[in-house]
């Protein structure tokens, strides 16, 4: 048998295309039999919410936050020709033309194949996202566990 | 060829036929084949690599109208 790979992805972006980079390579990887771990920070963190309106206390500065960014992987824009949103229903046309998965079901795939997805706790306060807020069955930790997976990684990526 | 088990992963895009190849070799015991058929420009170059990398042996490739055809024994 041979040994077993180890997979870790550090999702910074908030963009749906860089997104999908990076659960693609997940996917990819867990295919290979690697432990795959997606670290989400700062803007990637909108990939896990959920995207209804959950109920949570919150500051008036986290309340901002909350409505100024995408609620969930759906709603993510672009990272080029974004066109205030023309541009993502655009390409989720022609993603369904070529049979290319969409971004949510790309996550959903990677919890399938037991990809670990994290939420960095960190910039969960920053952005004042709150568990409630976030998909069920996720991990969440520092930087400190994502080094423990990341020293032992044979690919280890920043998106 | 006694083949085992065939995947049909013609029309689906990447990472599809390496997810669904993993998910069927996963099912198969020790020395039986697979059958993958794909047809993705890429998953000539992919599944070779997979095959490859995850220990099992590419018996053999063929390609019939577009479609690619990958016969992959399981370690």
């Amino acid at each position: 048998m041979l040994e077993k790979g180890k997979t870790t992805i550090v999702l910074f972006s908030g963009d749906y295309d860089k997104a999908m980079a990076a659960y693609i390579i997940a996917n990819g990887a867990a295919a290979y039999d690697h432990e795959v771990t997606i670290f989400h920070t700062f803007w990637g963190l909108n990939a896990l919410r959920k995207n209804e309106k959950i109920d949570v206390k919150k500051g008036f500065m986290e309340k901002m936050f909350g409505k100024m960014m995408p609620k969930g992987a759906d709603k993510m824009g672009l990272s080029k020709m974004n066109f205030a949103g023309i541009g993502p229903k655009m390409i989720k046309n022609v993603m369904k033309k070529h049979n290319v998965m969409s971004l949510p079901n790309l996550i959903e795939m990677a919890q399938e194949q037991e990809v670990k997805l994290v939420a960095c706790t960190m910039t969960m306060d920053l952005l004042g996202l709150q568990k409630e807020e976030l998909l069920d069955d996720i991990d969440y930790a520092g930087v400190a566990a994502y080094l423990a997976d990341a020293k032992d990684g044979h690919v280890n990526l920043f998106i | 060829m006694d083949v085992t088990k065939v995947i049909d992963a013609k029309g689906l895009a990447c990472p599809m036929p390496i997810v669904r190849t993993k998910k069927a070799m996963d099912e198969l015991e020790s020395g039986q084949i697979l059958e993958v058929q794909a047809t993705d420009k890429g998953a000539k170059s992919d599944l070779t690599a997979w095959a490859k990398s995850s220990g099992h042996e590419l018996l053999n490739f063929s390609e019939e109208n577009d479609v690619f055809l990958f016969w992959i024994k399981k370690s």
